[in-house]
């Protein structure tokens, strides 16, 4: 627990070097109904080819790589399409690429399809502090999920009608969930008295 | 400004504002012309006996009516997903099972489900693993539902309800303890399958469970269904129909109750949920009267999947065979509580080096699971709890983000509360059963 340099991961694994792969694409044909999701897809939105970054298939899921600028035009197809009938969006959330992508942050959007009883993700990438349409016009579920995203990671959805902190306090600085936002890195207060964060505690060496 | 020592008043651009913390509330609304000056401003909660946890509720209201309603979640926020980044694949199912502490066993089975579709051995987890997990998810939604019942009914009034529900509850737990050392957050569900077998005295206890219980449901809606206050608190009172639902993303007995039988279990199987015969409960009214009628009819449905689980569980494995991911473990109550059996110890000690080391590593570092990322929706008590794990081929998860359905489904509070009584967002809130720990996870 003491001396804990960097991230103030006190698991004992902090030395371990990660992996960090490249997210290849999938060629066609993709498969089970994903073939059908793409084609439909392409024939319903007419900036298809400029909006798809790539397409991977991966233990029996479909993810579309999306143009940022595109996410919300694409999902209102997905939901309105009479092929693809998207009308759940059953899950929003965040990821931090860190050291792996130049645009760490990655916006996952999960949607369910209840007609064809199928799921595909969406997915798109920006840099830190990165602008992403936002898609509660289409799927007003995504309010509180761009918001928890939004409060964990930082990425701004233009024109959320109301992007504020969800979880974390109103007032709270930085977005926990990033990467480079170390595990207890913020000083513990009971009772009046105070623990510093792991990296700034007495070190015994 | 002050005209009394807990009424205080300002002016802003909407007119006088007054702020209430306690007092006689004729000495603080003496002053004030009723007619022009009606708008209150309410906080209730996040420490309210009936917001169903740390909800907090800020209303507007005219009279008795709800002009505008927002809900403020947050209070109850422990960075879960956070903590699982700096721990082993295994340790994770010890933090998610702390997301929603009703439905333990559901975050649990949605994570290993995440990671076992990962390391690609959806297909080798056992027979008997499979079916322990079903038995249990079963029983869980079951206790689940007599909180809610307990709950729900305290809110509305029923104060005995509570008290039914929770002792119907203690049953349950006692199998949980019986099997897993605990009665809520278990880590009992572990990638690869579960952490112990049933013991034979829980096997006794569910089926004693399984002829006690559905007395105790029909004595439930003796009390309950043709009472008049009942049926008058809950028909007809926060209605949201199936458009709002999916809308909104609502899923689970909501969903169910405007008419559309969407349930994870029979739409998209997962556990061999598609070999068990159940069916899905349905109502029409979409309120808070269906969602009762939704929640009781879906309790009888899992004592049937419980029944038919006992009838299939057959003696085998409860792990994979894989000696590279399996818990090289064999747990036993001992006076201390669940740990390893001392006998375990003496092989794993006495065996060879290579056992131990291993062992060792396996316990210490964790297993590896290749890069990738998988989403799980499995049918929750309260509706869709999607689990998103990202791997990047590490011994620690990347990043886990639960969808967890009382999040999702509190966003619909303004749609049910709006235009209706201030009673009627009592119960409705209590209709969408929330659980703040798993909504701030």
């Amino acid at each position: 627990m003491f001396g804990i340099e960097g991230t103030g991961d006190v698991s004992g694994f902090g030395g371990l070097v990660r992996p960090h792969p490249e997210v290849v694409g999938t060629p066609k044909p993709y498969g089970s109904y994903f073939d059908e999701i793409t084609d439909a897809l392409e024939d319903a939105y007419p900036g298809f080819a400029d909006a798809l970054e790539k397409v991977v298939v991966d233990r029996d899921e479909l993810t579309l790589h999306i143009v940022p600028e595109k996410i919300a035009e694409v999902a209102q197809i997905m939901r309105d399409d009479e092929g693809l009938r998207f009308e759940l969006c059953s899950s929003v959330s965040g990821v931090d690429y860190l050291n792996t992508d130049a645009r760490r942050l990655h916006v996952v959007y999960q949607l369910t399809s209840m007609t064809y009883r199928r799921k595909v993700r969406l997915e798109v990438a920006v840099p830190l502090g990165g602008n992403v349409p936002t898609v509660t016009h289409v799927y007003p579920t995504a309010d509180w999920q761009e918001r928890e995203a939004y409060d964990m990671f930082g990425m701004i959805f233009v024109g959320h009608p109301n992007l504020t902190r969800v979880l974390m306090p109103d007032d709270w600085e930085g977005h926990p969930q990033l990467k480079d936002y170390p595990l207890g890195g913020v000083p513990v207060e009971y009772k009046g008295a105070e623990i510093p964060p792991p990296d700034q505690r007495r070190v015994y060496q | 400004m002050t005209s009394s020592g807990y009424a205080t008043e300002r002016e802003t651009t909407e007119g006088r504002v007054f702020t209430v913390t306690g007092g006689d509330w004729d000495t603080v609304t003496g002053s004030i012309d009723p007619l022009s000056n009606e708008k209150i401003v309410v906080n209730m909660g996040p420490q309210h006996p009936s917001t169903h946890g740390v909800l907090r509720l800020v209303l507007e209201l005219e009279g008795e009516t709800v002009t505008e309603a927002r809900a403020v979640v947050g209070y109850l926020h422990t960075g879960i997903e956070k903590n699982l980044e700096y721990r082993n694949w295994t340790q994770g199912t010890t933090f998610v099972t702390r997301a929603d502490y009703l439905a333990p066993l559901f975050n649990e089975a949605g994570y290993v489900l995440g990671v076992e579709k990962l390391l690609g051995i959806t297909d080798q987890i056992t027979e008997r693993a499979q079916t322990i997990r079903v038995l249990f998810m079963e029983l869980n939604r079951i206790s689940s539902h007599l909180v809610w019942l307990a709950t729900a009914g305290m809110e509305i009034g029923a104060i005995s309800m509570m008290l039914y529900g929770f002792r119907e509850r203690e049953y349950i737990l006692d199998i949980f303890e019986e099997t897993t050392g605990l009665r809520m957050n278990h880590a009992y569900f572990r990638p690869g399958g579960v952490a112990q077998d049933i013991p034979d005295s829980a096997i006794k206890k569910i089926r004693d469970f399984l002829v006690y219980m559905p007395k105790k449901l029909k004595e439930y809606e003796d009390l309950l269904s043709g009472q008049i206050i009942w049926q008058q608190r809950t028909q007809g009172v926060a209605v949201l129909d199936v458009t709002g639902c999916l809308a909104l993303g609502v899923t689970g007995p909501v969903l169910r109750s405007a008419g559309l039988a969407w349930d994870l279990r029979k739409t998209m199987p997962y556990c061999g949920y598609e070999n068990y015969e159940f069916d899905v409960p349905t109502a029409t009214t979409a309120d808070v009267w269906g969602r009762y009628q939704v929640r009781m009819a879906e309790m009888r449905e899992s004592l049937k999947i419980v029944e038919q689980a006992l009838d299939r569980l057959k003696p085998g494995p409860i792990f994979v065979a894989d000696k590279k991911i399996a818990w090289p473990a064999q747990l036993a109550v001992g006076v201390d509580g669940l740990g390893n059996s001392l006998e375990h110890v003496a092989k794993i000690m006495g065996q060879s080096m290579e056992s131990l080391i291993h062992h060792f590593k396996l316990v210490t570092e964790g297993f590896r699971v290749p890069p990738g990322q998988v989403y799980i929706g499995i049918e929750h008590p309260r509706g869709e709890l999607g689990v998103h794990v990202v791997s990047d081929g590490g011994t620690h998860p990347y990043r886990v983000h639960m969808r967890d359905p009382s999040f999702v489904n509190l966003q619909s509070i303004p749609a049910m509360a709006e235009g209706a009584l201030i009673a009627d967002v009592i119960a409705g809130g209590a209709s969408l059963d929330p659980v703040m720990g798993g909504c701030d996870r």
